[in-house]
């Protein structure tokens, strides 16, 4: 299968098969008005399978979103069809409303304005945990 | 400015020099009937409270301060719909510390975000109750006179109950404490608990169903209710209140110097026969509540005597 190579973009490679339309949505990319292209269960020769998104925008995207997705993704930048730069990505300390806390004993399932914000608490397990009630995100 | 979200905020230095100022309280009382004068205590209580409300006020009026608030959402601007942010904005504008209680959450740590006040958490929904566990800690310190190589049973409701959470977490943190976890499966102590405080310490314990198995071990029993309100269904709260109550015949399995201790309210869990049993300290720890809090307000208001 082909996609097009993009000219100006982004393309987030290396994704572990499977999570890449986690990514889209939490990226909000659905609601972006260029090509976006999904490519699902991709060969690999070092993953076996991966997905890849690619942007066919200069837009910019939240590293932070991918850090926690998945922290051994690559982020290419394109310019001018060839790649500008190689991002280097990392999981979060923090992330701040990316994702909501499902506790429906916590403050913020009462108080909407609040920030959804969770902390890493254990990096080796990639444990994220909501800031106010430390429920942990499944 | 500190703040007591959790009883993991105190190092065990500062806990330590809070029981040393709430012996010295007990002991002197008319040496601090004055140490708060002129402050103000605001008790912010979105939940109702007998006991924590009381004790809080208790220790303020006995330290010469005054004390404002309110005992249930219904009468505060909660009702409505104003938020914990703003509440606690006009608020720390009234007074010099707050001790607030509320149903949800996380609640007291978005109050410390935006107070220009010392708050103290008085309880946040299954989470935390930091007064509680210094007031569990102040009687283990009386009856024990230390707090290592204590075997503590904690019987009930350890899934939803914050004192347990709070209690193992203070506990883990001096050397040779052994856990024994008494519930019914349904209220197992959640493994963050176990996660967080009692596995990277390396610590002994064990789970039991059974409250006879296990009760000639124990050196501190912490008896907790199992708690209606943190129940959505009810049929799972009738299934599971009765799981286990004190009794007497019990009692005769224990050693006799063992503590019983219980944050109360108390149910049915423990039948009112033992009350009387010296062995039974749940009157008394209630009343150490009011000298602990009272060591904490002077600490977090900076005041000495």
């Amino acid at each position: 299968m082909n996609i097009d190579s993009i000219k100006n973009g982004i393309v987030i490679d290396h994704i572990a098969a499977g999570l890449g339309m986690k990514l889209y949505f939490l990226l909000g990319l659905d609601s972006l008005d260029c090509s976006v292209a999904i490519i699902k269960n991709a060969p690999s020769s070092k993953m076996g399978k991966k997905d890849i998104i690619k942007i066919d925008s200069c837009t910019s995207v939240n590293f932070d979103v991918i850090g926690y997705v998945d922290p051994h993704a690559t982020v290419n930048i394109i310019k001018d069809s060839k790649l500008a730069e190689k991002k280097t990505i990392a999981m979060p300390e923090t992330l701040t409303n990316v994702i909501k806390c499902k506790n429906p004993r916590c403050i913020t399932s009462v108080e909407q304005e609040l920030p959804h914000i969770f902390k890493l608490t254990d990096r080796q397990e990639k444990i994220y945990r909501c800031a106010y009630c430390e429920t942990k995100i499944n | 400015m500190k703040n007591v979200i959790n009883i993991m905020d105190l190092s065990v230095d500062e806990i330590e020099q809070l029981i040393h100022c709430a012996d010295d309280i007990i002991d002197n009382p008319v040496k601090y009937q004055d140490a708060c004068r002129h402050k103000i205590l605001a008790t912010l209580f979105f939940e109702p409270s007998t006991r924590t409300r009381l004790s809080f006020e208790s220790a303020m009026l006995s330290l010469g301060g005054n004390v404002l608030g309110f005992s249930e959402a219904s009468s505060s601007s909660a009702s409505k719909g104003e938020s914990v942010a703003d509440t606690i904005s006009v608020v720390s504008g009234y007074a010099d510390i707050i001790a607030m209680r509320h149903p949800k959450e996380g609640a007291p740590l978005v109050a410390s975000m935006h107070s220009a006040v010392p708050i103290i958490n008085a309880g946040d929904g299954g989470h935390y109750h930091p007064t509680q566990t210094l007031t569990d800690l102040l009687t283990i310190h009386h009856e024990k006179g230390h707090f290592d190589n204590l075997t503590i049973g904690l019987c009930g409701d350890l899934k939803f109950g914050r004192t347990v959470h709070s209690l193992i977490g203070a506990m883990s943190r001096y050397p040779g404490v052994k856990f024994v976890l008494i519930s019914p499966e349904e209220l197992k102590l959640p493994s963050f608990v176990k996660q967080e405080y009692i596995k990277p310490r390396g610590i002994e314990y064990r789970q039991s169903t059974s409250l006879e198995d296990v009760i000639g071990d124990l050196d501190i029993l912490y008896m907790t209710r199992v708690q209606k309100e943190r129940f959505f269904n009810e049929e799972d709260y009738l299934r599971l209140k009765d799981s286990y109550i004190l009794t007497e015949d019990k009692m005769k399995l224990a050693r006799n110097d063992m503590c019983i201790l219980h944050p109360l309210p108390r149910v049915n869990e423990i039948s009112v026969a033992i009350d009387s049993d010296p062995r039974a300290c749940y009157f008394r720890q209630a009343h150490y509540g009011r000298y602990v809090r009272m060591a904490l307000i002077m600490k977090l208001l900076g005041v000495k005597v």
